[in-house]
């Protein structure tokens, strides 16, 4: 029952993702890559085009899986399931826990989870940049060099890092990703 | 007596419709995920139509970035329902969802084909290298606002060399369950820091 598990991974996911887009990017991952719903490069560029797109994230992620492995029906499901938690949640903390945050136990809580989401998202950079630079996922891969995207990858640090010493804010991913993918063009056709 | 009832729920109606509209124009303009949408929202409501006040706003804002989910729909469920009840949190909530929807939908139906194209999947390498460049920032980001606390550090390393092990040993255990638990360690170390300041009143 590919419809019902869709839901429960995507509503899993949306009952855990502190923090935004970028948390929720690393729970997907998992989910996706355990599932076989779809191999690490076709994930990168999901999450290119959702970036690209407007709308939040999760949304955007959660029907283009849900599209990918249920068409139609599948894409509703995922949706509705990274969505049901949030909207429960909040219509409880509107209707009767207003205060929630006053509480020095919902604190502690969000305290720890802080420093674990940082790290959570660290550790899914890392991970994805080792198999995208390096072609390694697990120990027993072998060692696939692309210095392409290495050097694309630096020309990206290098041109953040300027911007930021200019003190200018630095550019929208969408146009961080279309400069990479113009750059990706001309690293194979020369 | 019942023309005002009639009124009221022409009222209620009118704004729950508005409510619709509004999320849905900003769930097409914003891109770059929720702390965009809190600006827009922010315009929206609190200065052009004036639904929802300045401290109100910013509970909303704490309250959205501290429960799970995306921020994008704790504010629509949170403005929807503080200004129609439940019928506005449904309409707001699903109005924000559609425009994403539909274009993700859209695209993902000739996704596969496209991939296919020589120069997409050249330029599919540039961003393979742009999609680590953007997590890794958000991740830096995400460290600086950190407090740089032992207990912070040491839960956070924690988590990060046992993700990291975990992951090229390929041993299963749910990001689900780092969340929680380290949820708990929280709670655990507030306990704790009760229990000896009382000893210390003592």
């Amino acid at each position: 029952m590919i419809y019902l598990q869709l839901f429960w991974e995507f509503l899993k996911i949306g009952a855990v993702s502190f923090g935004g887009g970028y948390g929720m990017i690393a729970l997907i991952r998992e989910a996706v890559l355990k599932n076989n719903w779809m191999s690490e490069s076709e994930f990168m560029a999901f999450i290119a085009v959702s970036e690209s797109t407007p709308g939040p994230l999760a949304v955007n992620m959660a029907t283009f899986v849900g599209a990918s492995q249920g068409n139609f029906p599948g894409a509703v499901l995922a949706t509705l399931g990274v969505i049901t938690p949030a909207f429960i949640i909040i219509l409880l903390i509107t209707v009767c826990m207003n205060n929630l945050l006053k509480y020095a136990g919902v604190n502690a809580f969000l305290d720890g989870v802080r420093p674990c989401i940082a790290a959570l998202i660290l550790e899914t950079g890392l991970a994805v940049g080792l198999s995208a630079f390096c072609g390694i996922r697990q120990v027993t891969d072998s060692l696939d060099i692309r210095y392409e995207r290495i050097l694309i990858f630096c020309i990206l640090w290098g041109m953040g890092y300027l911007v930021k010493k200019m003190g200018k804010k630095a550019p929208s991913p969408v146009l961080l990703i279309i400069l990479s993918a113009c750059l990706g063009i001309v690293v194979n056709v020369v | 007596m019942m023309i005002a009832r009639m009124h009221k729920r022409g009222c209620a109606v009118r704004k729950v419709v508005t409510l619709f509209l509004s999320f849905f124009k900003i769930g097409i303009f914003t891109f770059g995920g929720g702390y965009a949408m809190i600006a827009l929202l922010k315009n929206e409501f609190v200065s052009k139509k004036q639904w929802i006040t300045d401290d109100e706003f910013l509970d909303m804002a704490a309250i959205a970035e501290s429960t799970p989910g995306p921020i994008a729909i704790n504010c629509a469920t949170y403005i929807g329902c503080r200004t129609a009840g439940f019928g506005g949190a449904l309409a707001s909530t699903i109005a924000v969802c559609i425009p994403s929807f539909a274009i993700i939908y859209l695209i993902s139906s000739f996704f596969e084909n496209f991939l296919e194209l020589s120069y997409v999947s050249y330029a599919l390498d540039g961003i393979q290298a742009c999609v680590v460049y953007l997590i890794l920032s958000a991740a830096t980001q995400m460290i600086k606002g950190v407090r740089k606390t032992l207990f912070n550090m040491v839960l956070g390393i924690t988590v990060f060399v046992t993700m990291l092990a975990f992951s090229v040993l390929s041993v299963d255990f749910s990001t689900v369950f780092y969340i929680l638990i380290c949820g708990m360690m929280g709670v655990a170390a507030y306990l704790i820091q009760l229990r000896r300041r009382k000893k210390d009143k003592k």
